[in-house]
């Protein structure tokens, strides 16, 4: 009996930031304390560990630095990915159905899997006119690509799917998305001025500790990637725009990161977030495999030990360190308070504790019924995961869905 | 105590994970099940009502008054709607039909030193299964 342990599988909301980070952005609070603005010695120093930063940056994602900016969160980042690129064909007048162009009106494509900061934009997009097609998914969780080809017209200006989602952890082909995406026919045909192909974002933000995020591999135009997901502190992200991409502001004030995210440059955070992926990168392979042989552990124990339960998700094609089960007549935020009494910490789909009572939007595209929304659990490990978490989950987790399911015996 | 059940309060918490109450009543003679699992919430509410035999003058209750005897509960829900469920069993057994009757979602809420406003609504399905219940007992008389 392990009583008393402290379980924390709950990385996909947030990870501990590395000793390492805190180390390096140590001397950028008081010391280091420049605006990067400014002429002086303070400001150049500042200036020159924010531009380190972006060029140690754009040489993870194989890319130039002047393709990186640095934002406020991940949200932000996706939000200026979205509406930079539908402001850069004259965003409101657009909107109110004033075409532009030899008559082109913008149309959009996402998917209806995204994380809120991309789908809640769209749609607020479409209440303001533009036409969006949401792509609905398989039971894995994977976009239909046949819909996204067949979805695709003159005038579609952007497409945004997610790397990876972060809830079931299921991985989409980007590359693949890519070739539809950029293969469109003869650009002259294209109704809008400006966009001789659609552009293809994405955000990526659970993915930086696992996958590749080699930018001209996966072949996007603009990705989200968001710092206190790999180790980072809270309260900054990147966007990598490629050169010639047209994206306009959508916040307004000075000249700072191309001026399309003004505002004075958050020196410590920046520095922080770029020594925490350049940690990522270096531990990648070590963490793939101790994580995903871990995941696996608790996928099969998760099965064997309980009843009425199945792992949601795409089989092979997931991140390594995102479990996401439904259990069937249990709900969600019952399961979490009791694991939570017992140390552990999760998440769930359920409506309950979504906090507008509305059960997670990705499982039920996925076609899972909505009773059975209400039974999700995600466990998500994470680098500091050890094996006697593992077990203590094991442990816990089959008492707890049995008491809960006395509960309900017969309903 | 820190995380997500600091949203309620400490006898929500001793509620939900020590339910008072639980289970069936073999010998139910009033019987509901309210909500729904489309909306994540069910909740099933048996109860034994009797009649006093003798006329009890510190409750001041009246010979023949129907009295619950006993309620139990099982339920489907989120840890709110246990939680009001098993302080519900707790505020109407041993009292008398028509004063289970004026149980309000307010006095449950109260009862458990407040919800959450997004949980209000557990406490209203508490209250529409004891008045279920109770129209099931009234109903298998006539």
């Amino acid at each position: 009996m392990l009583r008393g342990m402290k379980v924390y599988l709950d990385y996909a909301a947030t990870t501990p930031v590395y000793p390492e980070v805190i180390e390096a952005m140590k001397p950028f609070w008081n010391e280091k304390f420049g605006n990067a603005s400014s002429l002086h010695s303070w400001g150049r120093e500042a200036r020159t560990a924010v531009e380190k930063s972006r060029a140690k940056v754009a040489e993870i994602l194989n890319c130039q630095p002047e393709e990186i900016i640095f934002t406020g969160t991940t949200t932000t980042s996706d939000n200026l990915a979205i509406l930079g690129v539908v402001g850069s064909c004259g965003l409101w007048v657009v909107g109110r159905g004033i075409r532009v162009g030899n008559g082109g009106r913008p149309h959009l494509i996402t998917s209806q899997i995204e994380h809120h900061a991309v789908l809640d934009t769209f749609k607020y997009l479409e209440k303001q006119g533009f036409k969006v097609d949401f792509l609905p998914v398989d039971k894995y969780g994977m976009v239909d690509l046949g819909k996204l080809e067949k979805a695709i017209r003159p005038e579609t200006v952007l497409v945004s799917v997610m790397y990876a989602n972060n809830e079931v952890g299921t991985i989409q082909p980007l590359n693949e998305i890519s070739k539809i995406v950029h293969s469109q026919p003869n650009p002259a045909t294209r109704l809008t001025t400006h966009f001789s192909q659609p552009v293809l974002h994405t955000d990526a933000a659970a993915t930086a500790e696992y996958l590749d995020l080699d930018v001209k591999k996966l072949g996007v135009d603009l990705m989200t990637l968001g710092s206190h997901k790999f180790g980072g502190p809270k309260g900054v992200g990147i966007l990598y725009i490629k050169k010639d991409t047209p994206v306009s502001p959508i916040t307004f004030g000075g000249h700072h990161e191309s001026g399309l995210w003004p505002g004075t440059e958050a020196v410590p955070l920046i520095v922080g977030m770029t020594k925490a992926l350049e940690l990522s990168i270096k531990y990648r392979v070590s963490s793939i495999k101790k994580v995903a042989e871990l995941r696996d552990k608790l996928i099969s124990g998760v099965l064997e030990k309980i009843p009425d339960c199945y792992l949601t998700g795409h089989p092979t094609l997931r991140l390594p360190d995102i479990t996401s089960f439904v259990f069937k007549n249990v709900e969600g935020e019952a399961i979490l308070l009791r694991l939570d009494a017992e140390g552990i910490a999760a998440s769930s789909g359920s409506a309950c504790t979504s906090g507008d009572l509305r059960p997670s939007h990705v499982l039920l595209a996925m076609g899972i019924p909505a009773e059975e929304v209400h039974g999700s659990i995600r466990f998500s490990l994470g680098r500091e995961t050890t094996e006697e978490e593992i077990d203590y989950v094991l442990e816990v987790l089959p008492r707890v869905i049995s008491d809960l399911r006395n509960l309900s015996k017969g309903i | 105590m820190t995380g997500i059940s600091s949203l309620y309060s400490e006898k929500v918490m001793d509620h939900f994970l020590h339910p008072r109450n639980m289970g069936e009543l073999p010998d139910a003679n009033g019987v509901a099940t309210v909500g729904n699992k489309i909306c994540g919430d069910v909740m099933r509410l048996s109860l034994k009502v009797s009649k006093s035999k003798t006329k009890d003058q510190r409750s001041k209750r009246e010979n023949g008054e129907e009295i619950i005897e006993d309620a139990k509960f099982q339920t489907l829900g989120c840890g709110a709607a246990i939680a009001t469920s098993s302080i519900a069993t707790e505020m109407i057994k041993g009292k008398p039909l028509k004063d289970a009757l004026k149980l309000t979602n307010q006095a449950i809420a109260d009862a458990l030193g407040g919800l959450p406003p997004v949980k209000y609504h557990c406490s209203v399905l508490a209250v529409e299964a004891v008045r279920k219940a109770i129209k099931d007992y009234k109903n298998r008389l006539k």
